[in-house]
């Protein structure tokens, strides 16, 4: 209970006054395409250098819980989706704004990332020594089948068969491949030098999901101009709130496996959303809704990558070791202010520690706030033109390619993947398995690797890998997973054949 | 006439050198660092150039830009191909990693196509175990090592990185055979395997392991540096142990410029800059975060780069 002691810090004049202008300029900052939660954070530090130690650090804080929930806006408006924990917000949440619905759409997905984080930041204040033990539990054979789990969602995730989704999954993890290798430093299909690094993860997301759309609206060309004119419907936050609460299954199996995947150090934050989504399109009653702009999605998606804000900032704060990009830059804005993160921080800085995720707390209601505010006007993007809007996301689409490190490479990256996934998508593939594979490669390969490494020096592959507690529970879930899509795919091609008899 | 005009331009020529020399630098300077945003070169980085901007420095602010990847190949391959020699665009340098990417191969520089101006940083590598480890001195790690032979696993950050000449020095130094294993995801990762109980034991950055070891979650055995550390005063060095580990693997952090640069800018930098990183502020701030300051001259710099490079040429020979 020792954080309500700290509370009346956040709401000091100046502070208050950073916790919301780093929420609004969060919110902008998450809602522009190339800038994720990592570089918005980073982007923000050298302002610390002037304030004190609490002030700084409620900047970030602000600025870290608002990103992750901005970037839904351009993934639900532009189909661009702004950092990893998006791209299962794009799923359902375009195709809602582009049946009118954005307002909703945004609504939902405001008040589900105000639900999960605050969830996700409660788990943070009451469990985090529990929550570290969990974080260090994973690990490199664990992390191996985790990722070989998020595999597996990869057939059922948004495609129209399995093989196609397990096609596109593959196509990702060839890409993934590309670049230096980062444990052994071999070179792998570097045709170009603007390949050493591998593909960018957020100049491919662009790619992948803004530019066949740009496409396809240019190929229709002026013509459709004026019939194809969206309403947009308004929609009142009361009923949105009704909504959200109707649905408390996405909601809570959103935030559930938000926190709990969020924790694990490396992986967490790139899956979370996606596996969310997964799940809640499994236990659902109305499985064909989704991907066609169903609520649910929205709700799971969104509630799962801001449950994951809270969580994975705890091996950072108690073991002082940075969990995710993000955590890393958050560490260099506690270091440059002397704090040590780790039982230093709770002990000799509780002041620092409590505002810092105090502001977090404060900085959810903020968001949901200001979000729910902007959420109306915001969903008139849907009424430009499509001529004007192809022109508008190419732009956006280029400036984030370009900004994510600089580099001209990374837009000629982008062109490239989003051509080519044009094409892939006239044939009923689609972008989101790919870019699970693309995530999910390089970890399932460094902690294959790894852990063959330690395994060959001590008690042999077979050993490391099979044996354990959590290692079998993780296989027994890959099995389970596989089985259950293997039985869905079965059971609907026996309904699709005996309609087709009966037909 | 002829002789004339090619006279004049050969004065004007050597009015707009002297001149460029003088004002030298006009517009903001761009710094790249070859490791992501919030790193420990990139936090340095961005601390030891705060005070670019001052009359008494250059008297213009350096901006850094992130080129993360395959370890700083992509950043320094960038850096000696496509960058500016102007004086407009410097780079952050990690020695003995550039150097020793350069002699394992693969990669379009070499220690050659880099002009250094000043270091401002030197962050040894030490040998950590897990708080709980039985091991209390490298002698028990090295007697462990000899009675398991290849069965003592130890973390690092990657291959070619401080961390693995560290290890290699230290089994060469103890003829024994050891288990590195490369992390993907720097030392933090690293860290994380050695106090999550993955590896028996792990080499890291002294800055992450003295606050890792102020949060009660590892020892430190050994420094691989020729004296202590002031940050751990009490930690022996590897030769204080018997270990003949020199300070190769030390992590040298400084300022360099693309080879063609012209001299007069190589000059003014090299005099400003070390003067630069020696303000108190930025002492301060260094201090601060746990991140040991070591300056040294352009001179200095070339000496310790021509050393590194004899080093690591013997010692990634036979891999």
């Amino acid at each position: 209970m020792e954080f309500i002691y700290y509370f009346g810090d956040v709401f000091s004049p100046l502070s208050f006054l950073l916790l919301l202008g780093g929420t609004i300029g969060g919110l902008i900052l998450g809602a522009t395409p190339g800038l994720s939660p990592t570089m918005a954070v980073a982007l923000l530090i050298p302002f610390t250098f002037h304030l004190e130690a609490v002030q700084g650090l409620i900047l970030l804080g602000a600025a870290y819980t608002s990103t992750v929930a901005g970037g839904a806006v351009s993934a639900i408006l532009l189909k661009i989706p702004g950092a990893p924990a998006n791209i299962a917000t794009t799923l359902d949440g375009h195709k809602m704004a582009k049946q009118g619905k954005g307002a909703k759409a945004l609504q939902l997905s405001f008040l589900a990332s105000a639900a999960g984080g605050i969830f996700g930041v409660l788990l943070l204040i009451f469990l985090t020594p529990l929550l570290a033990e969990w974080a260090l539990a994973f690990g490199p054979s664990h992390l191996f089948w985790l990722a070989i789990l998020g595999v597996t969602v990869i057939g059922s995730l948004d495609s129209a068969s399995v093989v196609k989704g397990l096609l596109s999954g593959c196509i990702g993890l060839w890409l993934a491949t590309i670049g230096f290798d980062d444990i052994m430093g071999a070179q792998r299909f570097i045709f170009h030098p603007s390949l050493g690094g591998g593909i960018n993860i957020i100049a491919a997301l662009i790619g992948l999901f803004a530019i066949p759309q740009v496409l396809t609206m240019f190929a229709k060309g002026r013509r459709t101009e004026g019939a194809e004119v969206i309403e947009v419907q308004k929609h009142s936050v009361l009923d949105a709130t009704r909504e959200l609460l109707r649905r408390p299954r996405a909601l809570g199996i959103g935030t559930i496996t938000g926190s709990v995947i969020g924790l694990i150090p490396g992986v967490g934050g790139q899956i979370a959303g996606l596996v969310a989504y997964d799940q809640t399109k499994k236990f659902s009653s109305e499985k064909e809704k989704f991907g066609k702009g169903h609520s649910e999605g929205v709700i799971a998606a969104e509630a799962a990558n801001n449950a994951m804000v809270g969580p994975s900032l705890v091996p950072l704060l108690t073991l002082s070791i940075p969990g995710s990009p993000t955590a890393a830059v958050l560490l260099g804005g506690l270091l440059i202010h002397g704090i040590f993160p780790g039982s230093d921080l709770f002990d000799n800085h509780p002041d620092v520690a409590w505002t810092f995720i105090n502001s977090m707390l404060v900085g959810q209601v903020l968001m949901c706030l200001f979000g729910l505010y902007v959420a109306g006007l915001a969903a008139r993007v849907a009424q430009v033109p499509q001529s004007v809007m192809a022109a508008i996301v190419l732009a956006l689409s280029v400036f984030g390619a370009y900004s994510v490190q600089s580099s001209m490479g990374d837009v000629y990256v982008m062109a490239c993947l989003g051509i080519g996934m044009y094409f892939l998508e006239r044939f009923g593939f689609s972008a989101a398995p790919l870019v699970l594979g693309l995530i999910l490669g390089p970890i399932a390969e460094a902690n294959f690797i790894q852990g063959g490494m330690i395994a060959d020096a001590t008690v042999g592959k077979s050993a490391y890998f099979l044996t354990g507690g959590l290692n079998i529970f993780l296989i027994a879930v890959v099995v389970a997973s596989i089985a259950y899509s293997a039985w869905m795919e079965l059971r609907s091609r026996r309904y699709t054949t005996k309609e087709e008899a009966q037909a | 006439m002829k002789k004339l005009i090619a006279g004049a331009a050969m004065a004007l020529m050597g009015l707009a050198g002297a001149a460029m020399a003088e004002d030298y630098p006009e517009r903001p300077i761009m710094m790249m660092v070859s490791y992501g945003a919030g790193g420990a070169t990139d936090f340095q980085a961005r601390i030891v150039t705060m005070t670019a901007g001052n009359e008494d420095a250059l008297g213009m602010p350096i901006a850094i830009i992130n080129k993360p990847g395959a370890g700083g190949r992509v950043g320094w391959n960038w850096f000696a191909t496509q960058a500016d020699a102007d004086g407009y665009t410097l780079a952050a340098y990690n020695v003995p990693h550039f150097i020793a990417q350069s002699i394992k191969g693969g990669v379009q520089y070499s220690a050659e196509s880099f002009e250094p101006i000043a270091n401002w940083g030197a962050d040894p590598a030490v040998f950590v175990v897990a708080a709980d480890s039985p091991f209390n001195s490298m002698a028990d790690v090295v007697a462990h090592a000899k009675e398991n032979p290849g069965k003592l696993t130890f973390s690092g950050a990657g291959l070619f990185v401080g961390h693995h000449i560290a290890a290699l020095q230290i089994e060469k130094a103890a003829g024994v055979k050891m288990a590195y294993i490369p992390t993907k995801g720097g030392g933090a990762a690293a860290m994380k395997a050695v106090i999550a109980g993955e590896v028996m034991g792990g080499i890291n950055n002294l800055s992450d392991a003295f606050r890792a070891q102020e949060a009660g979650n590892v020892k430190i055995l050994g420094v691989a540096d020729l004296q202590r550390s002031d940050f751990l005063p009490d930690v022996p060095t590897m030769q204080e142990q018997g270990l003949d580990v020199d300070n190769s693997s030390v992590n040298f952090r400084g300022v360099m410029v693309p080879k063609d640069t012209p001299q007069e800018v190589i000059d003014k930098l090299a005099a400003t800059v070390p003067e630069m990183f020696a303000n108190p502020r930025v002492a301060k701030k260094m201090q601060a975060g746990g991140s040991p300051m070591h300056i040294m001259t352009r001179d200095e710099v070339k000496k310790m780069w021509a050393a590194r490079e004899q080093t690591l040429k013997e010692l990634l020979a036979g891999l």
